[in-house]
């Protein structure tokens, strides 16, 4: 067993922190406003919607050392260990100089009521560290997080685009400062692993994956907390008990990407953002669906294994992937399993993963070269919006017939489930019009969906066969364009 | 300023006086995050913080109340029930005590205030809350006002606005079309949610800091509540996180639940509300069924309307009188009608009480003229923007409005004409029609709308404001007024229009927080009227000094009244001229009073509600916006391809925030009409009440260009501060174009040959809707 350590520590802008006693649901915006009186990172939502608790998060990923935004409202104070976050406090200097975001916002009149400002510096911050003359493109992704009810963002996305002439990131304390910080957080990580709080109401960190399926052999009904965009709303909004709480977001083994001929090895803990990186290469539908899931702060928290296990039935990664035919891999001790995507939906809320079990590993095989892979989302807001249907098709056309169907969707049943009838109905005949037509009936046989606020069950149904129909335009080189888009897609 | 600054005698021009485009105040420390809202006040040793307990069912008897687990869980201080309001369990700003702030024995609305705990920490209120049991005997409710029947119940005297016989013109009138609009309400979602923070003081006093617009209400209504005169409370605001009108009337509940607590624990009590709570127990943008009957001839002249709007309310008054009569008076928009009724029906409803939002029910009403005008146009297989056109009120005649107002000062035409040009609206419509022959799937449409609004308060004595200008010894300035800000700019201009009075640099005005113990019974910073009313205040209180200086000025350097001028930072007097500050410092010595409070009044104003006649509005503010979009005939999704606004503010005193508040104002308009939709159960539980539900506009939803131009060809006719225009609420109707542009692209599948009767919010699936709605019929 590894050393225990009953602190965590990080660094909060300037200083070291060592905290003794911290909450399993203490949530860091928490912490910095009512703790440390850091009142500038703001409570718009406390859902990781609006972005007004925006703050940075460094942390060591391999060698280097990356600031990521994320939402300071539903991120686990537990979740920090060895990692460094700045706040908007942290960036005017010293002489009273505003950083070259914040000038920019206040040269372009990018403020009304303020409120959502310093969640938009942080956005900004982030973006222009990685790319100081970003696309116009690049600035409404890097914006998808974060809400502004007075500028019509107007003025905003004018400063953003302004930043870089106030001054270069090279210049920027975070910068300087890198190699530095690197080394006050790797003295941070000493292998150990964070315990706590007494009986059930601890929080755990472990040391790592083999620390965690022990840690999950003794606890087995511990919650697991990855990214927390799901587990942070069970606190906020739900005021759910999670203790004991058990954070994986800084398992480094977790955290890899396996790139293979045949496809794509996934650990449970990597993020959105990482997984884009490789997807939006590897496969592009993916990477496009990606850029539509929340915005980047919890793209840069949330996990597409959190996203699987959360089984969800409007979850957006799990009807693609089962489209392409991925499996999990799921661990209990020493014991591993590896089961088919689809196989592990059950029902509403109900998954095959036993208590003490975690998910380790999820494996996304390409498509097939001569196949057609397509994956579209229907939602009210085209960005940061949950599904109302979503609709991913793997198709194989060989000698003008359909040689495979896998076409999956979300929104449409308790989980995330195959259109077999429409799939039965597309195999071995021609890949034409009147297939698609004749097809659209199955739809009825193999989904039942709900009204609720996000869609009517009519709209649903209507979407999802139309969304079947501009698959096979698309395929078929038919009418253009398919698709409203704010920037030109690629197909 | 410190004494030792060198002064600049030659300075041809001060900083920030009007008209220049002048950032908004708090600009670098709404960036650094050190402008600080309530919430982040520093908190008095032995702060307590209060929660809400609301109640879940829509309308029903309370037949039994257990708070025994809730009085008895970890850190909690005090319970309060409607038991414990020492004055009046009432907050209506209506004065109808239609509003309690505790449900007494019934509850009408899921989500209305019943308890309220007050506990050490915020999270122990909170969770301490969840512990009530409270048992309901069910009552029926009504929750949709389609539903409503003939003889339903009103929570406010309806009003008709009626002028010629509109009941022969329908029938004379060679085409007539009815119909029915439904338009959704909106949520306000300002950034920073509700939230009040009360210190106790001696005797009856307590001082409030409330997130609200209209300071001298809250003030009121606290009062009401201990049971304290006026005189004992004060209310203060320094800034909001954005009102939009949700500020208002709603920031009562928590100023007196607050005010209630420390009194009655004598410690400083914060309340803020999580944003669930706050849009569940919060009132909204009401909701509307706007029915129709229009009269026209061939050539698409409307004869006749007849209108009835009809606003689901919620369970008590609130504003709703004023904004449904505020919908009537914007049923004609830019148009004029030979013949007009319009009766509105403010419905009770067991739902929150709606209330203000920007526009105050003026963008309901002129839905309704322009669902008429898109009705008479493909009735007639014309262009809408023809038939729009055609229908403006005239400069010399056709231009009564139904409230029998004349319209004196008609832009319509003109800022029409000239975006229509710089739009290139004629090529465009053009090219859409034929990118639409070729594309089968996606479809564009474009449309143009023209905005007239009217301001003023409806309600005559409102428009009044009062404010406090003191000139220090080393020529600073302190400024106050009864205005409030909540990020519209409202304290620049008005310090803009101190600084140009005294000619001094912006720099020397200190802006301060509004409060009731600095100027006394204000209105609400509302109906776009802050920088109307209080600008002039405060130019009133700035001349009153400044007379005092020229008089004093005069006597002391014996040269006459004309020889005295007020240049950048100095006075000139005779032939010599004086640094202001130290012409201030020898009046000071000379015993001259150096502050004054300004006061001032809307003129020309007069209404009668009764008869529905008179001139409610002292000015008209104009715009129009042209909108493209692209529609996806598969999914009903969309995009905005193109907005290009013209809007008319008069000599604006500061363009770079009137072209703020019109971005800002459109793209709030745009998320009303589109994406922002608000959904209740059949049991009257609200399902979107937090961001992940109901989604207004991002980044990415902003037109892909946008262009926004000022028309600042003209000043304002009538004698305004500085001759500008207000410019708060009448760009977000701009947003109309929006709406109109998706029918216009959804029309195009039937070849524009039947009226989409596109409702609102036109969310992806009312747009794909109706796209099939037209392709069975057409
Ligand atoms: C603002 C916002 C917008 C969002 N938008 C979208 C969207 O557009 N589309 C979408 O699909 N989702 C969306 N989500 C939800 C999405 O972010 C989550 O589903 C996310 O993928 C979950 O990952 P996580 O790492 O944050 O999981 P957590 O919240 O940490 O955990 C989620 C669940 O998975 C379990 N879990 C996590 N990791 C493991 C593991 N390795 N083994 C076993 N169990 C595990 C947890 O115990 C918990 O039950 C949004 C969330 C927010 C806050
Ligand atoms: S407070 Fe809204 S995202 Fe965190
Ligand atoms: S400035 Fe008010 S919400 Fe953005």
């Amino acid at each position: 067993m590894p050393e225990i350590r009953h602190q965590i520590r990080f660094l909060l802008n300037e200083s070291d922190v060592s905290l003794a006693e911290v909450a399993p649901d203490e949530m860091l915006l928490d912490y910095l406003r009512l703790r440390r009186r850091l009142t500038g990172t703001k409570e718009g939502c406390a859902e990781g919607d609006c972005g007004a608790c925006t703050v940075l998060v460094g942390r060591i990923a391999g060698d280097e050392l990356v600031y990521e935004a994320v939402n300071a409202c539903i991120r686990f104070l537990g979740s920090l260990d060895g990692c460094h976050v700045v706040t908007v406090e942290h960036l005017k200097r010293t002489d009273g100089t505003l950083h070259p975001v914040q000038q920019a916002l206040v040269d372009h009149h990018g403020s009304q009521c303020g409120f959502c400002t310093p969640g938009f510096v942080m956005s900004l911050y982030a973006l222009w560290m990685r790319s100081p003359q970003p696309s116009d493109q690049a600035i409404d992704k890097a914006l998808q997080g974060n809400l502004c009810r007075c500028t019509g963002y107007e003025p905003i996305v004018k400063a953003a685009r302004a930043i870089t002439g106030y001054g270069a990131p090279q210049a920027d304390p975070l910068h300087g400062e890198r190699a530095r910080v690197r080394a006050r957080l790797s003295a941070m990580a000493d292998g150990s692993r964070v315990e706590i709080g007494k009986g059930a109401n601890r929080l755990l960190v472990p040391a790592d994956v083999d620390d965690l399926a022990e840690i999950l052999q003794a606890e087995p009904n511990a919650t697991i907390v990855a990214g927390s965009t799901d587990v942070g709303l069970w606190v906020t909004k739900f005021m759910r008990d999670i203790a004991p709480a058990v954070f994986i977001g800084g398992l480094g083994a977790l955290r890899a990407i396996e790139e293979g001929t045949a496809g794509i090895t996934f650990g449970a803990g990597v993020s959105y953002s990482d997984a884009f990186s490789v997807l939006s290469g590897r496969i592009p539908p993916l990477g496009r669906l990606i850029d539509r899931i929340g915005g980047d702060q919890v793209r840069n928290m949330g996990t597409i294994g959190g996203n699987i296990a959360n089984g969800s039935p409007i979850g957006d990664m799990p009807p693609p992937l089962i489209a392409l035919g991925g499996s999990l891999t799921l661990r209990k001790g020493d014991t591993r399993r590896t089961i088919a995507l689809e196989d592990y939906f059950i029902d509403y809320g109900k998954q095959d993963r036993a208590p003490g079990e975690f998910v380790e590993k999820i494996h996304v095989p390409l498509p097939n070269p001569d196949a057609r892979f397509a994956v579209w989302k229907v939602s009210k807001r085209r960005d940061e919006d949950i599904t109302a249907v979503l609709g991913a098709f793997n198709v194989t056309v060989r000698d003008g017939s359909v040689a495979q169907a896998r076409i999956a969707y979300g929104g449409m049943a308790a989980t995330p489930r195959r259109a077999k009838a429409v799939e039965a109905a597309l195999v071995g005949r021609p890949w034409s019009q009147e297939t698609v037509d004749a097809a659209l009936a199955a739809y009825e046989v193999d989904f039942t969906p709900i009204s609720d606020m996000r869609a009517s069950a009519e709209y649903r149904m209507m979407a999802a066969k139309n969304l079947l129909r501009r698959f096979y335009l698309a395929t078929s080189g038919g009418a253009m364009p398919l698709e409203v888009a704010r920037y030109e897609v690629a197909q | 300023m410190t004494r030792h600054e060198p002064l600049d005698l030659k300075k041809a021009e001060i900083s920030g006086g009007v008209a220049t485009d002048r950032r908004h105040d708090s600009a670098h420390k709404h960036v650094t995050g050190e402008a600080v809202y309530i919430d982040d006040m520093a908190e008095p040793a032995g702060t307590l913080h209060a929660y809400l307990g609301l109640s879940t069912v829509a309308h029903g008897i309370i037949k039994s109340m257990d708070l025994g687990a809730v009085a008895a869980a970890p850190g909690v201080v005090a319970v309060l029930t409607h038991e414990d309001v020492p004055g009046t369990n009432d907050i209506s700003p209506a004065g109808l005590d239609d509003e309690p702030i505790f449900a007494p024995d019934k509850v009408q609305f899921l989500g209305q205030p019943v308890f309220a705990v007050v506990a050490e920490t915020r999270e122990q209120a909170r969770r301490a809350c969840s512990l009530a049991r409270i048992e309901y005997e069910d009552l029926p409710a009504l929750i949709d006002i389609a539903e409503a029947g003939e003889d339903a119940r009103l929570v406010t005297k309806p009003l008709t606005l009626q002028r010629g016989s509109v009941g022969p013109a329908l029938q004379a009138a060679p085409r007539r079309i009815s119909g029915r609009m439904r338009v959704g309400g909106q949520d306000h979602f300002y950034l920073e949610g509700q939230i009040a923070f009360a210190m106790p003081g001696e005797d009856q006093d307590v001082t409030v800091h409330s997130s609200t617009q209209h300071p001298s209400e809250v003030q009121h209504m606290v009062a009401h509540a201990l049971g304290a005169p006026s005189h004992a409370v004060t209310v203060e605001v320094r800034r909001m996180g954005g009102g939009f009108g949700g500020k208002e009337t709603q920031a009562n509940l928590f100023a007196a639940v607050a005010a209630i607590a420390a009194k009655k624990t004598g410690r400083p009590v914060k309340i803020r509300p999580d944003r669930d709570d706050d849009m569940t127990a919060t009132g909204k943008r009401h909701d509307f069924l706007i029915d129709y009957d229009v009269g026209f001839d061939e050539e698409g002249r409307i004869l006749g309307v007849d209108f009835t709007y009809s606003a689901r309310c919620g369970f008590s008054a609130d504003l709703s009188g004023p904004v449904t009569d505020r919908a009537l008076f914007h049923c004609d928009n830019t148009y004029y009608y030979p013949s007009v009724r319009a009766i509105s029906r403010p419905l009770y409803t067991n739902t929150v009480s709606n209330t203000a939002f920007r526009g105050f029910g003026g963008p309901q009403g002129m839905l309704g003229a322009e669902r008429i005008i898109d009705e008479v146009a493909f009735a007639l297989g014309r262009d809408p923007l023809e038939i729009r056109k055609r229908n403006l009120y005239g400069e010399t005649d056709r231009n009564v409005t139904p409230y029998h107002q004349t319209v004196e000062d008609s832009e319509a035409a003109r800022v029409i004409e000239e975006l229509e040009i710089s739009a290139g609206y004629a090529d465009r419509r053009r090219e859409i029609a034929e990118f639409n022959e070729r594309s089968p799937i996606v479809k564009r449409g474009i449309a143009l709308t023209p905005v007239k609004f009217g301001i003023s308060f409806t309600a005559t004595h409102f428009n009044q404001a009062g404010a406090l200008v003191h000139v220090y010894t080393d020529g600073s300035i302190h400024l106050n007024h009864g205005g409030t800000e909540m990020g519209q700019g409202l304290y620049v201009k008005v310090a803009q229009i101190v600084a140009e009075e005294f000619q001094v640099d912006i720099e020397q005005v200190k802006i301060t927080a509004t409060t009731t113990g600095k100027v006394p019974n204000t209105s609400a910073t509302a109906a776009s009227s802050g920088s109307d009313l209080n600008g002039m205040a405060a130019q009133n209180a700035a001349r009153q000094i400044k007379d005092r200086l020229i008089d004093f000025a005069t006597g002391q350097y014996e040269v006459p009244k004309e020889q005295i001028e007020f240049l950048p930072g100095r006075v000139r007097v005779g032939n010599q001229e004086i640094p202001f500050a130290e012409l201030v410092r020898q009046a000071y010595m000379a015993r001259i009073q150096l502050s004054a409070a300004g006061f001032y009044k809307t003129p020309k104003i007069h209404w009668n509600r009764d008869k529905g006649k008179g001139r409610p509005f002292y000015y008209f503010a104009y715009g129009a916006a042209c909108s493209e979009v692209s529609v996806d005939t598969l999914t009903g999704e969309y995009v905005v391809e193109r907005t290009d606004i013209l809007h008319e503010t008069g000599r604006s005193l500061n363009r770079a925030i009137d072209i703020g508040q019109i971005e800002g104002g459109f793209i709030q308009g745009m998320g009303w009409l589109t994406t922002e939709e608000l959904v209740w159960d059949d049991k009257g539980r609200l399902r979107t009440h937090a961001p992940s539900t109901y989604k207004i506009p991002l980044a990415s939803d902003r037109p892909k260009i946008f262009n926004v131009e000022l028309a600042d060809w003209g000043e304002n006719r009538e004698k305004t501060v500085h001759r500008s225009k207000a410019v708060g609420e009448p760009p977000f109707m701009l947003a109309m174009s929006v709406l109109h542009a998706l029918s216009d692209a959804v029309a195009s599948v039937a070849g524009h040959k039947i009226c989409p009767r596109l409702d609102a919010p036109a969310t992806p699936e009312r747009v794909l809707m109706a796209v099939e709605r037209l392709r069975a019929e057409g």
